[in-house]
């Protein structure tokens, strides 16, 4: 916070007309390396500005290390009294070099990275990348029907645990501090599912280019309807104990707006944009996966605000259960990776007493009796797979938008360039639309209906 | 929103069943008339480049090609959006063939390769062009080809139409020596973010961008990170002692 003190010594009163001098920054080489000073005599005169003006102009910096900001976000807030009058987002906190780090790694291993990106959405990205990989390799109509509703079905449980984390985290900042215990219980009841299915509660790596890694384990099936059920009967707590709740409504109503000239001129797309009314969705306008075969409703408000947000997460949660429902009544036997076997590990990861790893029988088969199939397994693993030059776009509706992967190979193992485009990042760039002009707690309010996760924000 | 199966790039379109056939094996759907864009060069077949390989592969020497000019038609809905969007520079006075360098179908998706002194006005044509209506950016993808000399960065953009429900691509290349891009945020604010993301990572300057400065890195931070000429790893880093082993030390295949 940098309220400037009026009893600071000013070294020019009329400073504005004197001809100022401004210190440039400086550049300076020590053995350390380079050093940048932006050090200079203005403060005084900006103090000395700042006293005379009557205002209670004070720019606040909240985050990065805020609980209330989802992550490493830091708002830098020009507040007049309780008004923001301005408002800026610093970002890259968590900037990991994700997309450097893929292009030296196989294809395959691309899974590994991608899914830590939006880290509460890896089942998007690691779809939205395989869908990428799958279309330059120009296998995107071999994936078996079992590898692609198990992706659905993945995502779809993966919609629900993203928004119970949107809400509960929402509900938290507002002191609603049962959503947030509530929500956190429900998902739960997600991640046990993931840890069932995939192993792991985060960072799966579970889907890959041509399929999944590995099958459903036994016993899923019937986790999978015992949590529909309990579901079914959770979710209609959030509507008693929110939805219409007039303290509820009182700090969300009409605070965050951005209606559609707004969403469209930003790219904030999922229920950003359906909440001004435009029923977008890529699940309905250029199914995926197998999504148009599924009976499910796009839903929309007409609010441009975070209540409408809410809403809309919430009937969207109910109707990721309807799909959810729906995959699991028709998850047919079969195949969860494409025939090739230039793409295809030889062999399915296994569980083990020590956790998900490789095949006992497919050791024991490469170590024991084939020589072929060693070299085999041995080229595909370090090296991988080629993938003809080129360049892709692929795009999944992820709870919070268009995920969007763009993937350029130049014929060789490792992937050339992966893009991702984000959606938290595009959406976070609506945060000064929607808090300019409002009070300062409502920012809270405004930037947790955009559910930003810096993860995918900074990659 | 038009949930018609065949309409969009997704699903196959028509001028391209012929790609699905060969789908299977892999290949560049569809031959191109004109040669490609060379990107590099690959000799040998399993990394050693000192000598060391003697399998017999160490001569080979592969040419690099990104799919090249497609000719018409371009099937489906390709054809359309070409043509409303070469009529619609032709009647700003603009000839077609000085601002789109060429067009590409490759794997079901349309590209308009743009030289980038007309980008600007090709980008505002697509948003408001009522028969193309392409009112979503998904933002800008810098890539780094490190031997493509004289247009070494490119700038790809992804745009969504929600009206018709259509994607395209544009591409603006650079050279190395001149990064200079156009910025369009004046047509689409969404671009502001991305076109920093793309300076930050790949030092190409988008004039006329509000405030383009790092928004990842550290501002003080030198170098781009995402060129290929960048290594990952190997740089000093600011923990004491730490030592990160050069990329070049690790085994990578030809």
């Amino acid at each position: 916070m940098s309220h400037p003190s009026p009893d600071r010594p000013s070294s020019s009163p009329s400073g504005a007309q004197q001809p100022t001098q401004h210190a440039t920054a400086g550049i300076r080489e020590t053995t350390e390396g380079t050093v940048y000073d932006v050090t200079g005599g203005d403060w005084d005169e900006i103090a000395a500005h700042a006293a005379k003006s009557d205002d209670e102009r004070i720019i606040v910096n909240m985050g990065p290390q805020h609980p209330s900001t989802h992550g490493v976000l830091r708002l830098i807030l020009e507040i007049d009294g309780e008004t923001v009058t301005e408002a800026r987002c610093g970002i890259g906190y968590l900037h990991t070099g994700i997309e450097k780090n893929l292009e030296y790694r196989t294809w395959t291993q691309g899974t590994t990275f991608v899914t830590r990106m939006d880290y509460l959405t890896p089942f998007f990205n690691e779809t939205a990348y395989c869908m990428a990989v799958e279309k330059l390799l120009g296998i995107e109509d071999e994936i078996p029907d079992r590898a692609n509703v198990i992706r659905v079905l993945l995502m779809e449980l993966n919609r629900l645990s993203s928004h119970l984390v949107a809400i509960a985290t929402g509900g938290m900042e507002l002191g609603a501090t049962t959503v947030m215990i509530f929500g956190f219980r429900d998902r739960e009841l997600v991640l046990d599912l993931y840890e069932l299915i995939t192993g792991l509660r985060m960072n799966h790596a579970y889907i890959r280019p041509g399929g999944l890694s590995q099958d459903l384990p036994p016993g899923a099936v019937d986790a999978l309807r015992e949590f529909i059920k309990k579901m079914r009967k959770n979710l209609p707590e959030y509507d008693a104990l929110c939805t219409g709740s007039p303290v509820f409504k009182a700090r969300l109503q009409d605070i965050g707006h951005l209606d559609l000239a707004g969403c469209m001129a930003l790219g904030a797309t999922g229920p950003v944009l359906r909440s001004a009314g435009l029923p977008h969705d890529l699940r309905k306008a250029q199914p995926y996966c197998g999504y148009e075969t599924y009976d499910f409703e796009v839903p929309t408000v007409d609010t441009c605000d975070s209540y409408g947000r809410f809403l809309l997460r919430l009937e969207e949660m109910r109707q990721s259960l309807r799909i959810v429902e729906q995959c699991v009544d028709r998850l047919e036997p079969g195949p969860v990776m494409v025939g090739d076997k230039k793409i295809a590990w030889p062999a399915q990861l296994a569980l083990g007493p020590d956790g998900l790893g490789n095949s006992l029988d497919h050791i024991k088969n490469i170590m024991g009796t084939s020589m072929e199939a060693l070299i085999h397994h041995f080229k595909l693993v370090t090296e991988g797979f080629r993938v003809p030059p080129g360049q892709t776009y692929a795009a999944v509706e992820s709870p919070k938008g268009e995920l969007g992967v763009h993937a350029v190979s130049d014929g060789g193992t490792r992937p050339y360039r992966v893009h991702f485009r984000d959606p938290s990042f595009t959406n976070l760039q609506a945060m000064a639309a929607m808090c300019e002009g409002g009070q300062v707690a409502d920012v809270i309010v405004a930037v947790a209906s955009l559910d930003p996760v810096m993860g995918g924000v900074d990659r | 929103m038009t949930d018609k199966k065949g309409n969009g790039p997704a699903n196959g379109t028509p001028g391209h069943a012929a790609n699905a056939a060969n789908g299977a094996n892999g290949s560049v759907p569809k031959q191109q008339n004109e040669a490609g864009e060379v990107i590099g060069v690959r000799r040998g077949m399993f990394g050693a480049n000192n000598g060391g390989d003697t399998s017999g592969y160490g001569g080979l020497v592969r040419t690099v090609r990104l799919p090249g000019a497609s000719s018409r038609p371009y099937g489906g809905w390709f054809d359309e959006v070409a043509d409303e969007l070469e009529g619609a520079l032709e009647e700003q006075g603009l000839l077609p063939g000085n601002a789109i360098e060429k067009t590409v179908v490759d794997r079901d998706e349309l590209t308009f390769h743009i030289h980038r002194e007309h980008l600007l006005q090709v980008a505002r044509t697509c948003r408001d062009d009522p028969a193309l209506r392409f009112e979503l950016c998904t933002g800008v993808s810098g890539v780094h080809f490190l031997e493509d000399k004289g247009r070494e960065l490119h700038a790809v953009y992804h745009l969504r139409s929600i009206t018709h429900n259509r994607l395209i691509r544009l591409e603006v290349t650079a050279p190395d020596a001149d990064p200079h891009i156009p910025s369009v945020v004046e047509v689409y604010p969404t671009n502001d973010w991305h076109e920093r993301e793309v300076y930050d990572f790949f030092g190409l300057i988008f004039d006329g961008h509000p405030a383009l400065t790092r928004i990842m890195m550290p501002d003080d931070w030198q170098g781009f990170p995402q060129r290929k000429d960048y290594s990952l790893g190997g740089i000093p880093v600011e923990y004491k002692g730490a030592q990160i082993p050069a990329p070049d030390q690790r085994r990578s295949y030809s």
